[in-house]
């Protein structure tokens, strides 16, 4: 390390969990966020700031100027760039050791498992169902340690999957809902701040599976209420009958689930 | 009875024939037709929750579909 990374990294370096080891393992570790929105700007901006040394984030969409309620790695004069490029433009102005790779697309069947193949950790930061569910049979199927996140209005939920060791989302979920039967996108809102509160938690599972250290929240659903200011954990089960992390899985390849699209996933 | 649903202790009215189906009606639990029920610690089926009964003790969580992020 350099003398400028030392002081860089030194509130860090001096955290005995953490230490010039651990912050090696950061700048070794490859994170994938899927989604340069609400979920991905903070956990964007917080891996760079960290240290970790080559960050994927995956994205088709421009900025649009709704975006910046919440979006806060996108600033106003970004209004109609990239979001990959915006986003990337952010994590190397706070942090110039930092590789960062840009996919502006979005992720499908086709593409999913070639562009998680090279990454440590991937982050769920995306805003429709078909993409989670798609992100989640990636992951399992790769073996792929992932972050699930999810919010609406004034509510979110995270948790961490290990394939094959821990609860998958469709252990909770095994099938997504009907396209437009839950609000997922513009029409339902969204507290700026609530995605902040769930991205740094999902950034921070990522730095911990990197550093090793801790306990992952793995097979517990942690559910946040911003208006209540109250957090829950509810144990999960990995279930013998997951259609794709269980005994006899029904779900052996990636499929886009075409069902759970919604109008605003085909406006994309 | 007694029953504990999403973590906090909660009185419902005697009733033998009540299913976690019925349940979900009763409460007009949101998400309904598409909510995942934990009952106990176990994660039901969508088709057992026409036939589980509710039971005094029973802890009970509603587990809901979120699916924003950008």
């Amino acid at each position: 390390m350099t003398e400028e990374q030392i002081a860089r990294y030194s509130r860090h370096i001096i955290l005995k969990e953490v230490g010039g080891k651990g912050q090696q393992k950061l700048f070794d570790g490859k994170v994938l966020i899927i989604g340069a929105g609400g979920l991905g700007a903070p956990i964007a901006l917080y891996l760079a700031a960290a240290g970790v040394g080559t960050i994927g984030i995956a994205d088709a969409d421009d900025v649009d100027l709704s975006n910046l309620q919440r979006q806060v790695i996108h600033f106003t004069p970004d209004v109609g760039k990239p979001k990959v490029e915006s986003a990337r433009e952010k994590m190397q102005a706070i942090n110039p050791d930092v590789k960062v790779n840009t996919y502006r697309q979005w992720v499908t069947a086709d593409n999913i498992a070639e562009i998680i193949a090279s990454y440590d950790f991937v982050i769920d930061g995306t805003d429709n169902f078909a993409a989670k569910f798609l992100i989640n049979d990636a992951c399992v199927l790769a073996g792929k340690p992932y972050s699930h996140g999810g919010i609406l209005a004034f509510d979110g939920q995270t948790m961490t999957v290990k394939p094959g060791e821990s609860a998958c989302y469709r252990c909770i979920f095994p099938e997504p809902p009907p396209g437009d039967a839950i609000p997922t996108c513009s029409q339902a809102g969204v507290i700026g701040v609530l995605p902040g509160v769930l991205g740094t938690i999902q950034a921070t599972e990522a730095i911990k599976f990197l550093l090793g250290k801790g306990e992952l929240l793995t097979s517990r659903l942690l559910t946040y209420s911003a208006l209540r200011m109250k957090f829950r954990e509810i144990p999960i089960k990995k279930r013998s009958s997951c259609p794709v992390c269980g005994e006899h899985p029904t779900i052996t390849e990636l499929r886009d689930e075409v069902d759970a699209m919604t109008v605003c996933d085909l406006e994309h | 009875m007694k029953v504990t649903i999403n973590g906090k202790d909660t009185t419902l009215a005697v009733n033998p024939a009540r299913t976690i189906d019925s349940l979900l009606e009763e409460l007009d639990v949101n998400q309904r037709l598409y909510v995942t029920v934990e009952l106990n610690g176990e994660v039901l089926d969508r088709a057992e929750h026409e036939t589980t009964p509710v039971k005094a003790g029973d802890s009970i969580e509603f587990l809901y579909f979120m699916g924003g992020g950008r």
